[in-house]
């Protein structure tokens, strides 16, 4: 295999959002599933910084905004989503995932 | 260079691998925030400087905030941050897709030939001196990052701050608490 | 100037300029003897021996600086409270006193030699973890910060950002101090200690958005470099002396007062009502490098405001520029930390609710008024004449009015105190 630095990158990244996915598939509380998916929304952020870097030349700083987009939509994203869990928390009094299966509380 | 990019690469993914494999939701959290510490360092190593400080201050900084006060607030004692293990099957069957899809990943990686997407004059990477081979990379100064800010994604940048605005009130009314709650409530 | 890595180490050679001030000896002094150092090594080790030598000036400097500040504090104090301060700690094995100069060395032994007794129900990882990351994490705010004219630590394209990235990690420390210690009064405090942190970041951080707008700039060479002058040979150029200067300079420092736990915002670890906030279960050298870390969080943050808005290294006048730009740098920071210190011993400790209400209805909404504010004075920078009397008229109006306006809707049912017993 080379060491080309690009594949490593992608290589990385691709890691880390399994990891993440793994994360978010087999935890059963709210707040770990949540981070799995925080964690899969970074490892996309890495993909970006990798082309920018080592990617065709387009324009300078394309890569560099989308991260840093993607870095607000996440924050908005990880703000309302601990919000909706601990909305779930005062209806249930607990937050797994499998309880939270009721459409009226 | 190659050599600090694997170890970045292996303290982000051990870390994130502990951490979501714990059941101390704390400890969790704060490895977590060590993994976003890596990525960070991801940030930096590529050149990015500006992207690291901003995913230090807003994950570091912000979300970690929000999810350790999370974990707090949905617990009744101080056991209940160390959770029940969850079920087996559920992770077997987790770890599996979760392989089966970094095995598509991977051989799409490896499938794909990145020399002519990679620009030209990337010269080959020396390892060991403190110099970064910066000599080709694209350079986004924090002028530049403003510059398309304000021009080419000042639209995106408007949207942004709606979506952000429209998150921190719609995260307030979701978890402020109502009023006839509050008093059966002993938080 | 760019550089290539993000961490490259920028003190290779005395910029050429032609100033004579630039290439006078005491100014070049620090290089010169760090060259005489290095002189010796091959040259790919250079690099590396430099930072390490900026790396160990920074901490002895800093180090000895906080040792004597808390000696200043207690002296300080002292004075104001009309009695002596520490004056007895003689020089080991002599009888000389010097006013008791020797106090802080005597705190550290003592503190190093204290039993460090850890709660049999904490988690001792996170327990040992917080003050390290703490003091780790106030330590490399110290890198960006222009100390002199040729004395960057660090050059950043984004310096700004980097300090306070790095003192934003500051709270997951207070949270593990607080959680680790396995006390409900601790865990409360440190929840306390970080609704205090986060409410009082936002102005810490609006407060100097405008310093970036008009300088363009978030390296902080560049900011000092855009403060360089003088108005008719009598006035610098520092931001503090225009409208929106002054006011985002009151409050980036109330809000550092806030941020780095000083009196009057000094709830987190009150030592009149509370045991020590988040710091209970601390002891021993644990616990004085938490202190350790305060104090170099309140040396950074107003090294971070002169950078900012008092001009950084530069002299206050033209006929002053003999004596060197870190001697300067210094002397306004001696300056600072001795405000620090005044305050605390003159004002009163805010409640909670005062606390977060000032920050959120009163400086979040100044700082935003005073971004505005400076957006107009940049925009306005080729007007002239009289039209330069109607430009600060405007600026001053647009601090002031919404100052008077926020303060009395603020203190309204507060103020004034009514004395119905007593005349």
């Amino acid at each position: 295999m080379s060491l080309d630095p690009l594949p490593l990158c992608l290589l990385f990244s691709s890691a880390l959002v399994c990891l993440g996915l793994i994360g978010a598939l087999a935890r059963s509380n709210t707040i770990l599933v949540l981070l799995g998916i925080e964690l899969m929304l970074n490892a996309a952020n890495l993909n970006f910084i990798a082309f920018w870097r080592y990617g065709p030349v387009t324009s300078p700083a394309t890569g560099v905004m989308f991260v840093m987009f993607s870095i607000a939509v996440a924050a908005a994203e990880a703000a309302v989503g601990l919000a909706l869990i601990i909305a779930v928390y005062r209806h249930q009094k607990n937050i797994r995932l499998q309880e939270a299966n009721r459409l009226k509380g | 260079m190659t050599a600090a990019l694997i170890l970045i690469a292996v303290f982000t993914l051990a870390t994130a691998a502990v951490a979501l494999s714990l059941r101390n939701l704390i400890h969790s959290a704060l490895l977590l925030i060590a993994s976003w510490f890596g990525i960070a360092a991801f940030y930096l190593w590529a050149g990015a400087e500006f992207v690291a400080f901003a995913q230090v201050l807003v994950y570091v900084g912000a979300v970690s905030m929000v999810v350790l006060f999370a974990v707090l607030l949905t617990r009744r004692s101080r056991a209940d941050t160390v959770i029940a293990r969850d079920s087996v099957e559920r992770a077997i069957s987790a770890v599996i897709t979760g392989i089966a899809v970094f095995g598509v990943l991977v051989a799409a990686i490896l499938k794909t030939s990145f020399a002519r997407l990679s620009p030209a004059g990337v010269p080959p990477l020396q390892s060991g001196t403190g110099v970064s081979p910066v000599i080709s990379a694209p350079t986004a100064t924090v002028r530049d990052i403003g510059m398309q800010l304000m021009s080419a994604h000042a639209a995106a940048l408007l949207i942004i701050g709606i979506l952000l605005t429209v998150a921190l009130l719609g995260a307030v009314v979701l978890a402020a608490q109502d009023a006839p709650e509050s008093k059966q409530e002993s938080p | 100037m760019t550089l290539p890595g993000p961490l490259t180490f920028l003190l290779q050679l005395p910029l050429s300029s032609a100033a004579g001030a630039a290439d006078a000896f005491l100014e070049r002094l620090p290089l010169v003897a760090r060259d005489w150092v290095t002189s010796w090594l091959p040259e790919p080790w250079r690099w590396l021996v430099n930072s390490l030598l900026s790396i160990a000036i920074i901490l002895s400097v800093f180090g000895l600086l906080f040792a004597y500040v808390t000696l200043a504090e207690r002296k300080i104090l002292g004075r104001i409270q009309n009695r002596p301060g520490p004056n007895r700690t003689p020089i080991p094995f002599t009888k000389l006193r010097f006013f008791g100069l020797a106090q802080p060395f005597a705190d550290g032994v003592k503190s190093l030699t204290k039993e460090d007794v850890v709660p049999r129900g904490a988690d001792h990882l996170l327990h040992f973890l917080a003050p390290v990351v703490l003091l780790a994490f106030s330590i490399l705010t110290f890198a960006v910060i222009p100390y002199g004219r040729h004395l960057v630590p660090v050059e950043l394209n984004a310096g700004v950002l980097y300090f306070f990235a790095a003192g934003a990690a500051t709270e997951l420390a207070v949270f593990m101090a607080g959680w680790a210690s396995r006390n409900k009064y601790s865990l409360l405090a440190a929840m306390r200690a970080l609704a205090q942190l986060i409410s009082y970041e936002l102005p810490l951080l609006l407060a100097w958005v405008p310093v970036v707008l008009v300088a363009g700039t978030l390296s902080t060479t560049e900011i000092v470099a855009a403060q360089a002058g003088w108005q008719f040979n009598v006035i610098p150029h520092w931001y503090v002396f225009t409208p929106w200067g002054a006011a985002g300079f009151a409050i980036f420092m109330i809000a550092a007062l806030a941020e780095s736990n000083r009196s009057p915002f000094d709830l987190p670890e009150a030592e009149s009502e509370l045991v020590a906030g988040h710091l209970t279960e601390y002891s021993g050298f644990k616990y004085a490098l938490f202190f350790m870390a305060e104090y170099f969080g309140m040396i950074a943050l107003s090294g971070m405001a002169i950078t900012l808005f008092l001009g950084g290294w530069h002299a206050p006048s033209p006929y002053l520029e003999f004596i060197p730009s870190y001697v300067w740098f210094m002397g306004k920071l001696s300056a600072l930390l001795l405000g620090f210190i005044w305050i605390r011993a003159t004002f009163p400790r805010l409640r909670m609710d005062q606390l977060t209400r000032f920050a959120w209805k009163f400086l979040v909404p100044l700082a935003l008024i005073n971004l505005g504010n400076a957006a107009f004075w940049s925009l306005s920078f080729h007007w002239s004449g009289p039209f330069q009397i109607l430009r600060w008229l405007i600026s001053v109006l647009v601090v002031v009015g919404p100052f008077v306006l926020l303060g009395r809707k603020l203190s309204a049912g507060v103020a004034p105190r009514v004395y119905r017993y007593a005349v």
